[in-house]
């Protein structure tokens, strides 16, 4: 028994080690400076830590750019903050709508529908690509920040309304046909009696949403243009395209910036994350 | 005329007739308890009244107004499930009042309409309570809440005490009862518990594969069962039946089931015109009696219940089962002798089933 125990906090530690290692890498490089770098271990603690890596990465270096701005992340956080918000507003929204109806209304074609938002699901990003780009195109919308928030939306309502449709319909009937007896439409049974139950699985597809969005590079780099480059796009920008010397601290504290938020909402959330995912049934 | 009323209410699935041609009165202020086994219809009769299923054919009238296509809350009706189907993020009070804030009454009128039936129901120290702190029995109560303070002219509760244990039981019971007393309203009530249906309605409807099988009085369902399936199926132990004939033995009535005679005694006069005609005799267990003139028969099993013991008999080549007061002791392969009490039992046609005498 207590040997099992050693066994399993011993294997969990070298997971832990595994997958914080490149994490500890990453922190202790952008905290040291150039020279300290080429001359030293990458596994070796910073002797003299300081931020300017980070403040580079963040407000750029306005001595070597040309042109409007100084090549920093600040300008594209802002813009990823103006597509996720909204995108994440609206897919969650429609989400928790449609899988609403498709779960507790009886609809002709409800489960024909479901299956072709699940294939949807399946169908891989690129090859939808082109079809996507000549749509925005037509819609006028292409290389803006709108359009780059529509794609999103199309690509994750089919996910959050696969979410919300699984959870609604482990809901009781009998919960529905009390609240249609009460006087309750289609509207107000979704505010006012399902929405109120879904809350964990709200929080979930929040957070889930929000780190696809987040993170999505392939349809930043496609759809936003530049006046909608996000994050992930502006990083790759500026880690593949310097001149001279290669800022590994600069590179890594950019990375680290652009990982910041996921990593903060799923640790304010964490424990709501569990709780969404362990939320199978309603209790009555 | 006021409660309700279906008439050649039909209900299909995809082409599958599940109920055809349902005629039912509902007097107002009736108990009506709608009892049958689990697949009879009697769940979808109920929904089909509320509103929540659609009916194939035919027409509901409740209070002589035609809702057939009117939605759940545009007929006057309230409805206590037996999940209880409390909404679960809302506090009781919210529970209770929901209906009313939908209808868009007015705060102070749905607060102090809560706090009646609060009142009412003793349930007023819960009202700030979220459901899942609820015991089972507290919840049910929530939902007869829910349904009281709207006020409909109709109550339907579909199997509303199936969930609960059998001592809270008996407790529900007994206070539906007197809730049914004191307000007087029309009840419409789904049950596969016969004692539920015994104890509280006014009126029993049996069904069966999606048909009535008998409406009447709870006493005449159990005392004047309509034919053989409600026969078994009200009443416990289950009613004895042996498949023969009625024949003539000197000035007596016997039952001659092919493998011995039964005796009867108290036959009632009608009975000979059905001598030789090949039937089912059905005797419940109180109506066989233990008695030095009649048949022989060996104990099999004495099943004592408390105030009375179920015996096990084996007679004339079948098992039938015959109630004895707790004071006699029934050995297992011992030898008594036992009679049927004509007066109180059931003739069946063998082939239709129907009753052919009853008390």
């Amino acid at each position: 028994m207590r040997y099992n125990r050693l066994a399993l906090y011993g294997l969990l530690c070298v997971a832990a080690i595994m997958i914080l290692s490149p994490v500890f890498i990453m922190i202790s490089t952008s905290l040291k400076s150039m020279d300290e770098i080429r001359n030293g271990s990458i596994f070796t603690l910073p002797v003299d830590p300081g931020f300017a890596a980070w403040s580079k990465a963040w407000f750029g270096d306005c001595a070597k750019t040309l042109g409007e701005g100084c090549g920093g992340l600040s300008s594209s956080f802002m813009t990823s903050v103006k597509v996720v918000i909204p995108a994440l507003i609206l897919s969650v929204g429609l989400g928790a709508i449609t899988g609403y109806a498709l779960a507790a209304w009886k609809m002709k074609g409800a489960n024909v529908m479901f299956a072709a938002l699940l294939v949807g699901m399946f169908i891989p990003p690129q090859v939808t690509l082109y079809p996507l780009i000549i749509m925005i195109r037509e819609l006028g919308i292409f290389g803006t920040i709108p359009g780059l928030i529509l794609v999103h939306v199309i690509w994750g309502v089919a996910f959050t309304t696969m979410m919300f449709r699984n959870f609604f319909k482990t809901v009781p009937q009998d919960l529905l046909k009390a609240a249609r007896i009460d006087g309750a439409g289609f509207w107000r049974l979704f505010w006012h009696v399902m929405l109120p139950i879904s809350l964990p699985i709200l929080g979930v597809a929040m957070i889930l949403q929000f780190t696809y969005i987040w993170n999505d590079f392939l349809l930043g780099l496609t759809f936003g243009g530049r006046a909608g480059q996000p994050m992930t796009v502006a990083l790759n920008n500026l880690v593949g395209s310097q001149f001279g010397e290669k800022e590994y601290n600069v590179d890594m504290a950019a990375t680290m910036l652009t990982a910041l938020p996921t990593l903060a909402v799923y640790l304010l959330s964490g424990r709501l994350f569990v709780r969404g995912i362990a939320a199978g049934a309603v209790k009555g | 005329m006021n409660g309700v009323e279906l008439r050649n209410v039909t209900k299909a699935y995809a082409g599958l007739t599940v109920m055809e041609d349902i005629n039912l009165e509902i007097a107002d202020g009736d108990f009506l308890v709608l009892l049958g086994p689990s697949g009879c219809g009697k769940s979808t009769l109920l929904n089909m009244i509320a509103g929540l299923e659609p009916t194939t054919d035919g027409s509901i009238h409740i209070n002589g107004r035609d809702v057939t296509s009117l939605e759940p809350d545009e007929r006057d009706i309230a409805m206590v499930f037996q999940s209880y189907a409390l909404y679960p993020t809302m506090s009781v009070r919210r529970n209770i009042g929901f209906g009313l804030k939908m209808r868009g009454m007015l705060r102070d009128e749905i607060d102090k309409r809560v706090a009646e039936v609060g009142d009412l129901l003793q349930i007023t120290p819960l009202l700030d309570r979220k459901p899942s702190q609820l015991s089972g029995g507290q919840q049910q109560r929530v939902a007869i809440g829910r349904a009281l303070v709207r006020e409909p002219s109709v109550f339907l509760f579909d199997e509303p005490l199936s969930n609960l244990d059998a001592k809270l039981r008996a407790d529900m019971r007994i206070e539906l009862k007197r809730l049914h007393e004191r307000l007087g309203r029309t009840i419409v009530y789904v049950t596969h518990d016969q004692i539920e249906a015994m104890t509280l309605a006014t009126k029993v409807v049996v069904l069966d594969k999606g048909g009535i099988q008998q409406v009447d009085t709870p006493e005449n369902v159990y005392r004047r069962p309509a034919n053989r399936f409600v026969a078994s199926f009200v009443g416990a132990p289950t009613m004895n039946f042996l498949d023969g004939k009625l024949s003539q033995n000197g000035d007596d009535i016997v039952f001659d089931s092919g493998a011995g005679c039964l005796p009867l005694v108290n036959v009632p006069a009608e009975a000979r015109d059905l001598i030789g005609r090949p039937m089912t005799l059905g005797a419940r267990p109180e109506h066989m009696l233990f008695d030095e003139t009649g048949i022989s028969s060996r104990v099999l099993l004495a099943e004592p219940t408390g105030p009375d013991q179920y015996v096990r008999l084996a007679v004339a080549g079948s098992e039938l089962t015959a109630r004895s007061g707790p004071e006699q002791i029934f050995r297992s392969g011992s030898d008594t002798r036992i009679l049927i009490d004509g007066a109180r039992m059931t003739l069946f046609d063998s082939q239709s089933g129907q009753a052919l005498l009853t008390a």
